[in-house]
């Protein structure tokens, strides 16, 4: 499969504001390592899964990646050209090609625009309809694609007035009408009711057989990456601690945390909690990462050396990834 | 024993342009000790049943009729006074946004003790006593009950409302939506509590929340509701393995199950109906695969498919059936 | 904020955001009594002065100092001149010092403080610094200074009165836009690819509005106390008959040691209503835009 983004040791690191007299008596000032060397390709009409706990990084290096945040090291290719090499005018078309799609409808919608210069606003703000009759056809058309029938009724509608199915159908509408060829989905259906669910994963599935678009897909619900993604990559504290296509990692982990992670997973038809299953605590801060493997204090199988050496990310598997001394033997 | 009895409980919410049947009908029974799960989607009125058992409605919002028994004593008609004796002692409720539901400039453990010096009329010491153990109990480190609600993390966030829920040791606690802004593995350990707790102190659960595999995990019995009525009862086993109600079936049907078949499962089309303008017949007719003539005109009557398990559909009723054939 | 396509979905669009808001303001009784009171002078200031004669010619000894008539219906001032036709030719120029000198406060406010909000860091404390000292500098004082400086003429009194009157919405609009600048929706118009001014204007001004236009209403209040109070104290345009020169002159012939009532009141009457008029709308504004205290 051709790449289309090439992540290559990204970092995101930030700089705690501490208060005036901390900084007076010469204290280091705190970073946050929110992305610590993420490396991963995603091929084109590819959908890879970024997985992971609130605090894992996994909002960041999407964000990173389209960089509305500024990564801070490592390299983001997007067909081979390096993004953060990108100046301005390079990034403007860049982000014509590369899209994102927000977790909550109700707030990434601005509440006073109507749903036509909702999604004209990118054709607009690129300067790329000629006419208005063709701005009309373009807007209908990308509303028509991401499921929302009889568009030109909906026109003067405001968010507000849609369901929440249908907002985020407007959301991607956004995305589409600019034709990408890559969207970062971070949690898109976590907002929305079970029931409406399927209808815009299905929908983002089909994009892809259709478009060949690709999608960096963020959430923290394993069931749903393994439903829509071809592979899925495992965070935890900015880093990816397993990587592998989507059956493998969920029925064949390797690394401890995802074990514990797949063992979880909800499901209404039996109980599955036990004590043993159930890690202990919760995801440190990313201020503190533990030394070692970063998550040895957690980890229920951990030696002596996960506490001493950070643990090489490594194919251990052809095309599945991990990082864990268990698995070097 | 009984412990918690409602029948046909009925509250509007009214607003300018009419009431909306927020709740309409609603039966539930809760044995002692017993977990009840309430499900439903956003706008089904599940909280409003929950808000409308410990009598803390918005003001807009009245109980219409039906009747709420604890323990044999009614509650609909029981004065404000009354109810403000029932409230924490018997009844307790864990609201979903833990960071909303603490002060944010009182200690943790302040507010803990508050309750019970209020409600248990302890001494300062006694309720400072009492707070170090029910931290221990939700398996907080009692140390930490001078701390700020923000020096604590979302799961022990979480844990402290559960601790400040079951300070006086109330017979029934309601959950709303305990888990839902917690990550899996903290959701795992604070269901996985909420049992352990039942257990030690018998208290029943009413546990409200849109997923169900948080029913499945914790609930002897599960109330799935739809538009403000409640479409199936039963046990939980019983429910999710034979579903009655096609609602119940397609809500199933779309949970990922990952020992099922990887597809995306079909989702339910269109979208919940305004409260304010309820459709006619059966309030799914319209979203439902099933649908017949007589489900767009009369409202189905609750039929009993096997003990406990209860449906509102015309398709299981055999008096319906019996007059077409 | 609206790039909708046609001149009649414009108008559609209008029709539909007006209704729904006036089908909200119309439950405020105190919105209602405000409006009521400013359609009122706003109908005097428009039509009045075609009704009445105000000459400001002396009308002769005996009529000097007269009280209300059926002749005068408010009686006449020191030259002779009717009181009432007196009230109503001065409507016009204070309600248009007020409402113009509103205008070029809420322009400077909202863009300083759009501005300071959205670029925040260095920006934002330049911009906020110099806020602070209009804020804090008494503006009676620099408003009298700058009054007499450039001299007593209609288009100086409007600018006066502009230039001073901004800093407190500056303040209020760049503490919303901190907010709305982190909305995802803002993150998303960066995304498709916008500039920071394509999102200024139809992002965080579209949201913002709300607020400029609330609080419009209220500086048009203290912009009408403020015509008023120059003029009072004689900073005014003499020539131009307002409440504030009127009540200047009332003041300096000494209305009060004559006893003249209706010389004084009726402009200060009007002055007290005015303002009451603005305050009622920009609170029962707040309360209608503001979507905390509306939600059901």
């Amino acid at each position: 499969m051709q790449s289309l983004v090439s992540v290559d040791q990204l970092e995101v690191h930030f700089a705690v504001r501490t208060g005036f007299m901390q900084s007076m008596f010469g204290k280091e000032t705190p970073v946050v390592r929110a992305v610590d060397g993420v490396s991963f390709e995603l091929g084109k009409g590819e959908i890879l899964c970024l997985a992971g706990e609130s605090g894992s990084g996994k909002t960041t290096t999407g964000k990173a990646i389209l960089r509305l945040v500024e990564p801070t090291g490592g390299k983001v290719l997007y067909e081979g050209e390096d993004v953060r090499s990108y100046n301005r005018l390079r990034l403007r078309a860049f982000r014509q090609e590369a899209q994102i799609i927000f977790q909550d409808p109700y707030e990434s919608l601005n509440p006073r625009q109507t749903v036509f210069s909702t999604v004209a606003e990118p054709l607009e703000v690129n300067n790329l309809c000629r006419s208005l009759a063709e701005k009309e056809e373009r807007v209908a058309q990308a509303l028509v694609d991401a499921g929302l029938h009889n568009p030109r009724e909906l026109f003067l509608r405001y968010p507000h007035e849609l369901s929440g199915g249908q907002r985020q159908r407007l959301a991607i509408a956004g995305a589409l009408v600019l034709d990408p060829k890559f969207i970062v989905a971070d949690e898109p259906v976590s907002m929305l009711d079970l029931s409406i669910r399927a209808g815009i994963l299905k929908l983002m599935v089909d994009l892809r057989d259709k478009k060949g678009i690709g999608y960096l897909f963020i959430t923290h619900d394993l069931s749903l990456a393994w439903l829509v993604s071809d592979r899925i990559a495992i965070m935890y504290l900015g880093k990816i601690v397993e990587l592998g296509s989507a059956d493998k990692v969920i029925k064949e982990p390797l690394h401890p945390y995802t074990r514990a992670l797949v063992s979880v997973i909800p499901t209404p038809r039996r109980k599955v909690i036990t004590q043993q299953s159930l890690l202990k605590g919760e995801t440190p801060d990313p201020v503190n990462v533990p030394a070692g493997c970063r998550f040895h204090p957690r980890c229920p199988e951990a030696k002596p050396r996960c506490r001493e050496a950070v643990p090489l990310y490594r194919e251990v598997r052809p095309g599945h990834f991990a990082a864990c001394h268990l698995l070097d033997s | 024993m009984t412990l918690l009895e409602v029948n046909d409980l009925t509250t509007y919410y009214k607003l300018k342009e009419g009431r909306v049947r927020a709740c309409e009908g609603v039966s539930l029974r809760l044995e002692k000790g017993e977990a009840l799960g309430l499900v439903g989607e956003s706008a089904s009125g599940k909280t409003t049943v929950a808000l409308s058992l410990i009598k803390l409605l918005p003001e807009n919002a009245s109980i219409a009729g039906g009747s709420i028994k604890l323990d044999g004593k009614e509650l609909v008609t029981a004065a404000e006074e009354e109810m403000r004796k029932i409230r924490w002692k018997e009844i307790s409720i864990i609201f979903q946004g833990a960071m909303n539901a603490l002060n944010p400039v009182r200690t943790v453990g302040d507010q803990i003790a508050e309750t019970l010096k209020i409600h248990d009329k302890l001494t300062d010491r006694e309720a400072w006593q009492r707070t170090r153990a029910l931290f221990e109990k939700v398996e907080i480190d009692p140390d930490r009950v001078r701390e700020y609600p923000h020096e604590f993390s979302g799961g022990m966030r979480q844990r402290a409302m559960i601790a400040m829920a079951i300070a006086c040791n109330p017979r029934l606690v309601i959950g709303d939506e305990p888990t839902t802004a917690l990550d899996v593995m903290v959701q795992a350990q604070v269901l996985q509590l909420l049992q352990q707790l039942r257990e030690e102190i018998e208290m029943g659960l009413i546990l409200i929340t849109h997923d169900l595999s948080v029913v499945g995990e914790t609930c002897d019995k599960v109330a799935v509701m739809y538009a403000g009525q409640i479409a199936e009862y039963g046990p939980t086993e019983e429910v999710f393995t034979r579903p009655a109600h096609p609602y119940t079936r397609a809500l199933i049907a779309a949970f990922p199950d990952i020992e099922g078949e990887r597809a995306l499962a079909s989702s339910i089309p269109g979208n919940p109906p305004n409260l304010l303008y309820p459709p006619p017949g059966c309030r799914f007719h319209e979203r439902c695969s099933e649908a017949k003539p007589l489900c767009r005109e009369a409202q189905p009557r609750t039929i009993n498919i096997n003990n406990h398990h209860y449906a509102s559909c015309h398709l299981l009723d055999r008096q319906v059936k019996s007059c077409r054939a | 904020m609206l790039q909708t396509q046609t001149r009649k979905d414009r108008f559609t669009l209008l029709k539909k955001n007006l209704s729904t808001f006036w089908g909200v303001y119309r439950e405020n009784t105190m919105g209602i009594a405000g409006l009521v009171i400013l359609l009122f002078f706003a109908l005097m200031a428009l039509v009045g002065p075609h009704l009445v004669t105000y000459t400001g010619e002396i009308e002769g000894a005996e009529m000097v100092l007269q009280p209300p008539s059926a002749a005068h219906w408010l009686g006449t001032d020191d030259l002779g001149r009717d009181v009432f036709a007196g009230v109503v030719v001065g409507s016009r120029i204070s309600l248009l010092v007020g409402l113009a000198a509103t205008v070029i406060s809420m322009v400077i406010g909202a863009i300083i403080g759009i501005a300071a909000g959205y670029y925040g860091k260095t920006v934002d404390t330049i911009l906020m610094r110099f806020t602070d000292i209009f804020l804090v500098i008494p503006w009676l004082p620099l408003m009298l200074v700058m009054a007499a400086l450039l001299g007593p003429s209609l288009g100086n009194i409007i600018f006066v009165i502009g230039i001073t009157g901004w800093a407190g919405t500056a303040r209020i609009i760049r503490s919303q836009t901190l907010s709305i600048k982190e909305r995802p929706y803002v993150e998303r118009a960066r995304a498709i690819g916008s500039g920071d001014l394509h999102i200024m204007v139809h992002h965080i001004l579209p949201n913002v509005f709300p607020l400029i236009f609330a609080n419009t209403i209220l500086v048009a209040a203290v912009a009408i106390l403020s015509e008023t109070t120059l003029s009072f104290l004689g900073m005014g345009d003499p020539t131009r008959m307002s409440w504030g020169v009127m009540l200047h002159f009332a003041f300096e012939m000494g209305a009060v040691s004559f006893g003249a009532w209706w010389w004084l009141i009726p402009p200060g009457v009007c002055v007290v209503l005015v303002v009451l008029g603005f305050t009622f709308i920009g609170y029962a504004l707040d309360e209608v835009l503001n979507p905390k205290l509306r939600r059901r």
